[in-house]
């Protein structure tokens, strides 16, 4: 890491982090906290889930604190009543684009969608909800996709990619036809380059990939990538 | 077998002249489209194999594109332009009866594999609005009765 160092103010906070650092790295390394849900420590950022979105003075827009580097002299505001306004619409957009419905789910209680949406008080969506019914494959020994209760983070393509190393998950399609796959569009069972290594579901910030027969607070597991990459940095 | 061996020789040339890299993914896609027509589940499986590219990769970009085509398409191929004054001028129009007599769903081929009906976005032919393309002829200034009789003459002859 570059031994340079920027100084820049959150939340009118002086802080000073190494050169390069994202907003949300530096926010969280000082103890302030930004919403997040595609984000995941160990994973390349992508900027989908648009949660971290933050205000910087002077500019017009908002920048995506997981992706956007720091830079010299910057005010960084990640908390206010706009920013709230936005998160909130963001995850109730979330909620409507398909089938989530808590009580039903294997991940309740235990989801992060879930635990975000009662953080930043959603308790309803204001959009008309897409009943959506996509389908479940459940062809795998003990892995299950409901593509239903899916939000494109991709952490279980990333965590296949970066981490398992086979890229066995991927998107076909885009917009609201955007599905997770697996290699050719096979069903699990038939995936020729899956190791079965259950890495997706860990990684799965709601209940979309999970293990059959196991109990969710077992599988899900949001630090492996960042424990298997500090390991293998390491030797 | 020797047309299939040839298509496969046209493939591994534009291959190599990618030199088979990774980041010439869609110009092998558009490659191997226009050579076969369509790109089969193998197809893919075979660029992904030579770019070394996951397949999942190369299926998630073939399906972003609405310019790929992942089924065999028909015999013939009908295309409306949807474009903002093909539209205006009542192309819908025309689709939905060409999909009620053919029945045929846009996107789509007929059950016996003879008609494919397609979707375009403006073909800059507007002064000829609405513009329906038959296999490569441009007809302009369209009908619904006038399309479905060229069609169903086309239907006609490739059955004989």
């Amino acid at each position: 890491m570059s031994a340079l160092t920027v100084k820049l103010k959150i939340d009118n906070i002086e802080v000073e982090v190494p050169e390069g650092t994202t907003i949300l790295k530096a926010a969280r390394d000082n103890g302030i906290e930004i919403p997040t849900l595609c984000s995941l420590e160990g994973l390349t950022n992508y900027g989908g889930c648009r949660l971290c979105l933050v205000e910087v003075k002077g500019a017009p827009k908002l920048f995506p604190a997981c992706t956007t580097p720091v830079s010299a002299g910057m005010e960084v505001i990640t908390n206010s009543e706009q920013l709230r306004e936005y998160r909130k619409m963001t995850i109730q957009l979330l909620l409507s684009e398909r089938t989530h419905v808590c009580s039903v789910c294997v991940a309740n209680d235990h989801c992060e969608l879930q635990s975000l949406a009662n953080k930043l008080g959603v308790d309803h969506s204001i959009f008309e909800r897409n009943w959506t019914r996509k389908e479940i494959d459940s062809s795998h020994d003990f892995l299950v996709i409901d593509r239903n209760r899916c939000i494109l983070c991709t952490r279980c393509i990333r965590v296949c990619d970066e981490i398992e190393g086979v890229h066995t998950l991927d998107l076909k399609q885009r917009g609201r036809k955007a599905e997770v796959i697996m290699d050719l569009d096979e069903d699990w069972v038939n995936s020729c380059s899956c190791t079965s290594c259950r890495k997706c579901a860990k990684v799965c910030p709601v209940g979309a990939i999970y293990i059959e027969g196991e109990p969710i607070t077992r599988t899900k597991n949001k630090d492996v990538a960042e424990f298997i990459l500090t390991r293998r940095q390491r030797k | 077998m020797s047309k299939e061996d040839n298509r496969r020789m046209l493939l591994e040339k534009a291959l190599k002249e990618y030199d088979f890299q990774a980041s010439a993914l869609l110009e092998i896609l558009h490659k191997a489209q226009s050579i076969y027509g369509y790109l089969s589940k193998d197809l893919l499986m075979d660029i992904a194999q030579s770019l070394h590219l996951p397949p999942s990769t190369v299926f998630g970009v073939a399906t972003f594109y609405s310019f790929f085509n992942l089924t065999k398409p028909g015999e013939h191929i009908v295309t409306g332009c949807l474009g903002t004054a093909c539209y205006v001028k009542g192309s819908e129009q025309i689709m939905q009866a060409i999909e009620r007599e053919f029945n045929v769903k846009r996107g789509g081929t007929t059950a016996d594999g003879k008609l494919s009906l397609f979707v375009t976005r403006c073909i800059g032919a507007c002064a000829l609005s609405p513009a329906i393309i038959v296999d490569d002829e441009v007809i302009g200034k369209a009908t619904k009765e006038v399309v479905i009789e060229r069609i169903k003459q086309l239907l006609g002859g490739s059955n004989q």
